[in-house]
């Protein structure tokens, strides 16, 4: 082993000394180079990969490193373009959306692509801190509303937190809005029934002539 | 008086600021930032730290040896601090003249073992113990290269007052009591009969007067490197692998005057190499003809020219040796313990022997 070593290495007082100061050096070049700084720029930046010395950190809640336009990070969803057609809830691998939905009574106008809407969110809960980024739920999104941003830095002390409601809608106008429908289908129901009646009526008045 | 407050003030302060470059080195030789958040650059770091440390419990084990465990911190924080006692600033500033200078500091630096031995015997902790076993074990071994450097340094300049061993090296050397009528031969050598009294500058430093004195230079600044127990000989602390051997056990203030202690060390072993090897405060320029650049930056002692010139110089070498002491401590690894233990006794420890004879010889030549 002695042997081999000594073979490997030119073990004589000048060479280690050698490679001592060399080693001194190469820290000191270092050293020297530290007023350069790496530059936050994104991967497609010609920039990008032609940073071989200076100081690579970055002071990351000051600085960051751009992330890509199709990146999968926090879900938004714009309530006004959205149809509450659950679509998304029911793709989603690990259950994080809640969607709670109601029949509109009157016209609420349509989205931004056109389409008409015809139900209220009374609720739209997506849990963040139980969603895995598949990107799903944005894939089957009929209006497109349900989006990923690029957000990605989101912490949050309790748990609690991580569960983003996107409803447009108070408790209160939800039940508010539930009642109408509820009033809106006792008088269809009422109605209906007013004209069975008339029916069962008529036809009872034809059988005893 | 004043220089006693220049010694505990200023010499804090220099000690705060050396930790704080320690990171920043470290971390600009690493590609990294290093601080940056308490204050401009994070120049605030060291002094955030030993704030956070003021404020932490004061947390003694209970099977501690309750007086040596307290002891301990303050009897190292107070050795390495009386050191700088003797060190002379500038040529009319010293907080103590004293006659036994080059001795007492050697006493001083000793004294510190008795510290780390308190520390990890009374921590009642087998790591402490072994690490303060190593520690000591190799600071002693150490003492024995670098003592017979300073031994080199003191039988050349025949002296063991640091004002005396400073004034030796420069341009002022007649103006100190007892040295009107020396002079200064070039490599200190008589027979060569060049007169540099008056020439001054690095022709007149210790290193040079006597050239073999760069070896133990050399020899007495990596000793001081295992003295103060820092990388590559810091198997004693070893903060990558063990958890800092002696003071486990330590905390909070404690802690804090250990570190002090510490970095105190290094910047009194640095201002001793300074003093004894590289001209203390004098100037590096030599008087060239009639471009007196020695006289220029020296000033006239006892004025404020001659104060701030002493300062400037004093204190950039010693800056540039701890920033050495910073740069080997981030470029080379540890040694192991037998390397270590075979580069002081069998490499320096004759090497040394071997120097203090041609001083011996050097200094005959002299006269």
């Amino acid at each position: 082993m002695k042997e081999y070593i000594s073979n490997r290495y030119n073990n004589n007082f000048f060479s280690v000394v050698g490679a001592l100061l060399k080693g001194m050096q190469l820290t000191l070049q270092h050293f020297f180079r530290a007023g350069k700084r790496r530059e936050p720029t994104y991967v497609s930046d010609a920039n990008y990969f032609k940073q071989p010395e200076g100081l690579v950190t970055l002071t990351y809640p000051y600085e960051a490193l751009p992330v890509p336009e199709v990146g999968r990070y926090r879900l938004h969803n714009e309530i006004d373009d959205c149809i509450v057609c659950d679509l998304c809830a029911k793709i989603c691998p690990v259950n994080c959306i809640e969607i709670e939905s109601i029949k509109a009574t009157e016209d609420i106008g349509i989205t931004s692509d056109g389409t008409k809407k015809r139900l209220h969110a009374a609720v739209f809960n997506i849990d963040l801190a139980k969603c895995c980024y598949c990107g799903l739920c944005t894939t089957v999104c009929p209006t497109d509303c349900l989006t990923m941003t690029k957000v990605y830095d989101f912490p949050e002390t309790d748990v609690k937190n991580m569960i983003y409601h996107f409803t447009n809608l108070s408790p209160e106008e939800a039940r508010q809005k539930q009642q109408q429908y509820d009033k809106q289908q006792a008088e269809i129901a009422e109605t209906k029934a007013a004209a069975l009646r008339a029916r069962q009526e008529a036809s009872n008045d034809k059988g005893e002539k | 008086m004043l220089a006693l407050l220049l010694c505990l003030v200023f010499l804090l302060l220099i000690v705060i600021i050396t930790t704080y470059a320690e990171r920043k080195v470290a971390a600009f030789i690493q590609d990294r930032l290093g601080p940056t958040e308490s204050g401009p650059h994070g120049i605030l770091q060291s002094v955030a730290d030993v704030l956070k440390l003021l404020q932490k419990e004061d947390i003694i084990p209970a099977a501690a040896d309750k007086p040596l465990f307290t002891l301990a911190p303050i009897i190292m924080f107070a050795a390495v601090r009386a050191g700088f006692g003797v060190i002379p600033i500038t040529p009319s500033v010293i907080a103590s003249g004293a006659y036994l200078g080059v001795f007492y500091l050697l006493a001083i630096i000793s004294l510190d073992v008795i510290g780390l031995l308190m520390a990890g015997w009374g921590s009642n902790n087998k790591y402490a113990v072994l690490g303060a076993m190593r520690s000591v074990g190799q600071i002693v071994s150490y003492e024995i290269p670098a003592g017979l450097a300073v031994l080199c340094v003191v039988m050349i300049s025949q002296s063991l007052d640091l004002q005396e061993i400073s004034f030796q090296q420069g341009i002022l050397m007649n103006q100190f009591s007892g040295l009107e009528k020396e002079a200064n031969y070039l490599f200190g050598l008589k027979a060569l009969n060049l007169d540099v009294t008056f020439i001054g500058g690095i022709t007149t430093w210790n290193i040079f007067r006597m050239p073999f004195l760069f070896i133990a230079f050399i020899i007495y600044f990596i000793s001081s490197l295992a003295e103060c127990n820092r990388a590559p000989f810091d198997i004693p602390e070893a903060e990558s692998e063990l958890v800092a051997g002696f003071h486990v056990e330590y905390s909070g203030f404690r802690f804090a005057a250990m570190f002090l202690a510490e970095y105190s060390m290094m910047v009194l072993v640095s201002l001793v190499a300074v003093v004894l090897f590289l001209g203390s405060w004098n100037t590096p320029f030599p008087n060239i003809g009639p471009a007196t650049l020695a006289t220029w930056t020296t000033g006239t002692p006892g004025t404020w020219t001659g104060h701030l010139w002493g300062v400037v110089w004093l204190l950039s070498k010693t800056v540039i040796l701890i920033y050495t002491q910073i740069w080997i401590r981030w470029t080379f690894p540890r040694l192991r313990v037998d390397q270590l233990m075979h580069l002081c006794w069998k490499v320096f420890t004759p090497i040394m022997l071997v120097l203090v004879l041609l001083t011996g010889l050097w200094r005959l030549w002299m006269i």
